[in-house]
């Protein structure tokens, strides 16, 4: 069953003196989440991923077409906080996103919110900080964490409220290397065992290999709908809509390009490694 | 330079004076303050000065932190003591041109000394026992009658969470704002007080600029989570009544009960 339905989606945010409506930014979307995908969205600045992703839990909601979460329609406004349960989100900056001064009590926040008792909160705290790897720091204060560590109390913050998927608009676009491969780990692993659906904006081309399908944006519009190894073997459309493609596939494509004769669809390090050890035979 | 600056200093520890529950300290330091304003005469100021005392030994906090609390506030406490010997009218001890001291003046710029004294001492031992955020707690389940009078409680408590929470985010960018403009050449510490003000200004606009951006990020992120308000919310925490707060409760009362004794007396006393 598909948890996200976007049925041609056009926005365009209001102009500031009310007048005629800024050209959009998004024309004509149609995509579908199915339960337990790991979807990452690409897209240059200004393509319109992040518009995309505050479709999905109602923060906008569409000047034409429809945005469907669980059948839930996202423009029903007595069903916002049902649709907030269901679709978490992360933002960009943890530190902008952490309410409380104890981390305990910020993953707490959208469950006090529920209006959750008070012995279920507790459980589902100490669960959903556990599933995140910050046990440890449940009674730490969040300004003494690292950047990757405030990203994952974010996370834990949202799946404490048990939704069926999270969108996260760049959570690693702030963070050093380190804080990059525990927030991917955390979000992959959440994934495989909880079952939970994530939907992943970013910019990174590395990050989006690891996903199982890549979205890709631009100018308001799907350019590519498919599995990573689909999308990036179009490295000459890719480069023309201003994005990068991962550096294994870049050097696959110069050697194909060379002559040599190369898989389109390597993508992961260790098949590009092993491509090439068996060119030089 | 401004990671000096510590707003409800807060000492965490196991006493039993910092598991008692929020409210029931809250009540106990209104209390205090009031019985050091009902306490006129000397012993029953000391019975004040003894609870105080009393309750930092069993909260485990050591005096020097009563004195560094006080150091600020010592000019005022001389201020005070001076003008009360001078214009405390009564049998002159001691006297020049027009000025004149009373031995009543003298006795009360001691006392009331020794009242500001304890006044900050027990306040100021609630900051250091309580977490920030179970001060809200309590503050937030004390007034919450009054929210259903209409005042905004639940939003007060919040606004003092999200307060505190950003103290440090924010001290920690105005450090960085100012690494760099001094970076680009900015100086910020030198030249009369007109200059340096206004040396601020290049500080203070960018900070004011990236706390309205947060402000907007929070709250959006906050409605993600479900925010609507005090409304049907519940809490993680529930504060509870334990026997130390019953007996702490007596023990002020039997407190307030000596002071009101030792006034009765000691008005007697220097009546004589």
């Amino acid at each position: 069953m598909d948890i996200i339905e976007v049925r041609d989606v056009t926005f365009g945010y209001p102009a500031m003196d009310g007048a005629m409506p800024c050209a959009p930014v998004l024309r004509g979307v149609s995509v579908k989440i199915a339960k337990g995908e790991f979807v990452a969205v690409l897209g240059h600045n200004g393509s319109g991923k992040s518009t995309l992703a505050k479709h999905l839990n109602a923060i906008l909601t569409p000047t034409r077409g429809t945005v469907l979460i669980e059948g839930i329609d996202t423009a029903d406004e007595s069903r916002l906080l049902d649709i907030r349960r269901r679709v978490g989100m992360v933002f960009q900056n943890p530190d902008n996103q952490i309410v409380a001064t104890v981390v305990e009590e910020d993953v707490a926040f959208a469950l006090e919110n529920l209006g959750v008792p008070a012995a279920e909160i507790r459980r589902r705290v100490d669960e959903a900080l556990n599933d995140v790897g910050m046990s440890k720091y449940a009674r730490h204060a969040p300004h003494h964490l690292s950047g990757g560590q405030k990203q994952r109390v974010a996370i834990a913050g949202i799946i404490a409220m048990r939704p069926d998927c999270i969108v996260l608009d760049e959570p690693t676009a702030m963070l050093d290397p380190r804080g990059r491969a525990e927030v991917m780990r955390t979000l992959k692993a959440l994934n495989k065992d909880h079952g939970i659906t994530v939907v992943l904006i970013t910019h990174f081309m590395d990050e989006a290999t690891q996903a199982g399908r890549v979205v890709v944006m631009d100018d308001g519009k799907i350019l590519y709908d498919a599995p990573p190894s689909q999308v990036f073997s179009h490295v000459e459309e890719l480069t023309a809509a201003g994005l990068d493609v991962p550096q294994t596939t870049r050097l696959c494509y110069e050697l194909r390009k060379a002559g040599f004769d190369l898989r389109e669809d390597i993508i992961s390090q260790e098949d590009c490694a092993r491509a090439v050890a068996r060119l030089l035979g | 330079m401004f990671r000096d600056i510590s707003i409800g200093q807060y000492f965490p520890g196991e006493s039993s004076v910092h598991r008692m529950d929020p409210r029931m300290k809250l009540i106990l330091t209104f209390s205090y303050v009031v019985m050091l304003f009902i306490a006129f005469s000397g012993p029953s100021l000391l019975v004040g000065a003894l609870f105080v005392i009393i309750a930092y030994r069993v909260a485990g906090i050591p005096v020097r932190l009563i004195l560094r609390g006080i150091k600020p506030i010592i000019p005022i406490v001389i201020i005070t003591g001076i003008l009360n010997m001078f214009f405390v009218e009564g049998k002159a001890i001691f006297s020049f041109w027009v000025f004149s001291v009373s031995a009543e003046g003298v006795r009360m710029a001691v006392l009331m000394a020794l009242r500001i004294l304890c006044l900050i001492a027990g306040t100021a031992l609630m900051t250091y026992t309580t977490s920030p955020i179970a001060l809200t707690d309590g503050i937030e389940l004390l007034f919450a009658p009054l929210g259903r009078l209409g005042a905004p409680v639940h939003e007060i408590a919040m606004m003092m969470t999200i307060t505190l929470r950003f103290i440090p985010t924010l001290i920690e960018e105005t450090d960085k704002i100012m690494s760099a403009q001094k970076a680009r050449g900015g100086d910020l510490e030198s030249g009369n007080f007109l200059q340096r003000v206004r040396a601020l200004i290049p500080i203070l606009i960018p900070l004011f600029v990236s706390a309205f951006r947060r402000a907007e990020e929070l709250a959006l992120a906050m409605e993600c989570r479900c925010y609507h308000g005090g409304e049907g919310r519940t809490r993680m925490r529930i504060l509870k009544f334990s026997s130390a707060d019953v007996y702490s409760a007596l023990f002020m009362a039997g407190c307030v009960a000596a002071v009101v004794a030792l006034n009765r007396l000691g008005a007697a006393l220097w009546a004589l």
